[in-house]
């Protein structure tokens, strides 16, 4: 089959592979019909995430239609159309149970990695590092999808594919952002990076009853975005215009109720301390770039929630833990649980509250994986989203 | 067998018993030899002067060698303080340095006093590193050569007690989760045990078990004369506060062929004893909790694979993630 690989920094090519088999009895295959490329695929792209291999599959962003199913696999059939959440999860373990399956202890079969780095493992995930389980990913014809009881959902035949692939990562992983800022009515709501995922921040957290929801981001197509789509009331562009005094303006000097920071290690600013971190990313002093993570912790008001949705790996420097403390702010992350949210977005799609499919700018067929990396990265062509069509 | 300490049903608590002071010490003496070593290399002459001997081109050469031999040392117990082998290599180099010295004591430019007190420092030193050396090598919890390797792991699985102890001692099911184990069989009071060894060597031991306690331990220990590698294991079950299933406890006790040498040999295979306990317990908790290892495309190789669909022709091994 062809399948999109990760060939070193900034270099990704399809090429032909070996099609994925049954390695465990709850296993199915996927024939991939629309995968897309995520925001954090660009990380592995730029290289900012240890332990990928020269010929690993991407994605993690997929649905298709099941081929074929392990012995173990009781309500998947063949034939089913389904998406696959990104997180790999067993649905057994304490933590799934809990409902936080992108912690889930029994999906990461390199989770020995994962302890060197991070202490304990979190779940295995698709096309997304071997520390993260060397599990090949959807940007392919096919894919493997362990726990196919547990993970995929079922998608009825009136709704495209571009109306509900984006429950495999984004959508949710933008809902649980705003959802961890615990938005009461009348609350102001900022969001950093108006990407996919900061699109749906601002969507979830107007769907949540934020009274107002800023955008903040550099790109003017994608505040334009935000307004027009996802229903941002305000936009800040900081290349334009200080985000300090915006905010300031848009919230009567009190700061937003809560910050989403919705860009991750890779984050862009100007001047002297955006080139310190760039230059020390560089020298391997600082893996990760935290410079809309400081800014959001400094804007949020007193006693506010920082809700971190944009992926980090290692270590970041000068972090205002003094701002945290003594303003008694709350953060709160992590990687989507997005199995408990497949069910309650797929009815919001259904009800017709919200299309997904706003974000998508760019459609390709997937042997055009490589021009739609790089027009993602670089933000050629006004582009948002880019999805790969499989078949 | 009998130097190895028991193995009890009482659940093990990692001692504390950290050897801090000896550990500052290690360091100190490293850092010592870092800044001696950076001022031998980098101001030979200025040593020479402190030390009364003449600053000839000799000297400056010797003084310079010296200086190297210092920055090795002091990188050496910086890395590891609490090696007695790098203490050793302090002392040797002392007493290097009292020889030499003491050659100074019959050249005519000398100047007296200095080289005394200099001679005085460094028998002082002598001393100081002489004897942490020799307590580190005296004390066996300082100093880990000869030992045998001694493992304790605990994970947490989301299963009654009873459950995971049944699973356990039943001794057929140990394979299926422990990677190195290639079988168990069962006879009478006794078991035949079959693993892989570092470099794939075979190891086979019969073992017996020495405690069972249903629901609560299980330990073993290898039947003198049937292995080289003698061993004992116990696993301890206990319920996992708030509802979350059992604590499983394994401690193993062993001396690999060739004592040090072997636990050496195996390390250089990539064969760390702790790791592989940890990953064997990951998996017992996949097979509990899921009923299966969990394999990916890339753990079903051994060593470094992409993540990509494997070949037919490729040769996989299902059973254990490759560590």
């Amino acid at each position: 089959m062809k399948a999109n690989c990760w060939m070193g920094k900034k270099k990704v090519s399809v090429e032909n592979v070996p099609d994925p088999k049954i390695l465990n009895s709850h296993d199915a295959i996927i024939r991939v019909t629309s995968t897309a490329i995520c925001g954090s695929d660009l990380h592995l792209y730029n290289g900012f995430v240890p332990t990928m291999e020269s010929g690993d599959v991407l994605g993690h962003e997929f649905m298709g239609e099941v081929v074929e199913v392990g012995s173990g696999v009781k309500k998947l059939r063949v034939g089913d159309r389904v998406v696959v959440p990104f997180p790999i999860a067993c649905g057994k373990c304490y933590a799934c149970q809990q409902g936080t399956t992108s912690l889930c202890e029994n999906s990461n079969p390199n989770a020995w990695m994962a302890e060197k780095m991070w202490g304990h493992s979190p779940c295995g995930i698709y096309g997304y590092s071997h520390l993260l389980g060397g599990f090949a990913g959807g940007q392919a014809e096919y894919a493997r999808v362990p726990f196919a009881d547990v993970g995929p959902i079922k998608v009825p035949a009136h709704l495209s594919d571009e109306q509900v692939l984006f429950l495999s990562d984004i959508f949710p992983t933008g809902y649980m952002g705003a959802e961890m800022c615990d938005i009461q009515p009348g609350q102001v709501i900022a969001v950093w990076g108006a990407g996919p995922v900061g699109q749906f921040a601002i969507a979830s957290a107007k769907l949540l009853g934020a009274e107002r929801v800023i955008a903040i981001d550099r790109y003017a197509y994608r505040l334009q975005m935000a307004l027009d789509k996802a229903g941002a009331t305000d936009v800040i562009n900081y290349e334009e215009e200080d985000v300090h005094e915006a905010l300031q303006e848009l919230t009567g000097g009190r700061g937003p109720d809560a910050c989403i920071d919705a860009v991750g290690l890779e984050s862009h600013a100007h001047g002297p301390v955006y080139a310190l971190d760039r230059a020390k990313q560089a020298l391997m002093i600082e893996p990760d770039r935290p410079l809309a993570l400081r800014q959001a912790i400094r804007e949020c008001r007193n006693g506010g929630i920082v809700s971190v949705s944009g992926v980090y790996g290692g270590f970041v420097d000068t972090f205002p833990m003094g701002v945290v403390v003594n303003r008694a702010l709350t953060i709160k992350s992590g990687q989507c649980h997005a199995h408990r949210y497949l069910a309650p977005l797929l009815e919001r799609i259904e009800r017709g509250e919200i299309d997904p499919s706003f974000v998508i700018t760019h459609r390709l067929p997937l042997s055009e994986a490589a021009r739609g990396f790089e027009l993602f990265h670089k933000k050629l062509d006004g582009c948002e989203k880019v999805v790969l069509k499989a078949a | 067998m009998q130097s190895l300490t028991h193995l009890g049903a009482e659940r093990k608590t990692i001692q504390k018993s950290r050897p801090r002071a000896s550990t500052r010490l290690g360091m100190a003496l490293g850092a010592f030899s870092l800044g001696l070593g950076f001022a031998e290399l980098l101001t030979p002459e200025g040593v020479a002067a402190l030390i009364g001997v003449p600053n000839t081109r000799r000297t400056r050469l010797v003084v310079r060698a010296l200086g190297v031999r210092e920055l090795l040392a002091g990188v050496g117990l910086l890395a590891r303080p609490r090696s007695a082998g790098w203490l050793w290599g302090r002392v040797v180099g002392d007493a290097m340095d009292l020889v030499l010295l003491g050659g100074g004591f019959t050249k005519r430019r000398t100047r007296v006093g200095r080289l005394l007190a200099a001679t005085a420092a460094v028998a002082g030193v002598t001393a100081v590193d002489a004897m942490s050396a020799a307590r580190r090598s005296r004390n066996p919890t300082l100093n880990r050569v000869g030992m045998p390797i001694h493992v304790l792991r605990t994970i947490t699985i989301n299963r009654e007690p009873r459950e995971v102890y049944d699973f356990w001692s039943d001794l057929g099911n140990l394979p299926q989760f422990m990677a190195h184990l290639e079988s168990v069989e069962v006879s009478g009071g006794t078991s035949k045990w079959r693993a892989q060894g570092p470099a794939g060597l075979a190891v086979t031991w019969d073992a017996e078990i020495i405690l069972d306690r249903p629901g609560e331990c299980l330990a073993w220990r290898s039947v003198e004369g049937t292995t080289t590698v003698p061993n004992r294991g116990v696993v301890r079950f206990s319920k996992a506060p708030g509802g979350r299933g059992t604590e499983v406890q394994v401690e193993l006790k062993y001396e690999p062929p060739a004592g040090a040498v072997g636990a050496t040999f195996a390390k250089l295979f990539g064969e760390e004893p702790g790791q592989q306990i940890a990953s064997d317990l990951r998996r017992l908790k996949q097979v509990l909790e899921t009923g299966e290892v969990l394999h990916s495309d890339a753990s079903i190789h051994r060593g470094l694979h992409p993540a990509r669909p494997a070949r037919s022709k490729d040769s996989v091994q299902l059973k254990g993630a490759a560590e």
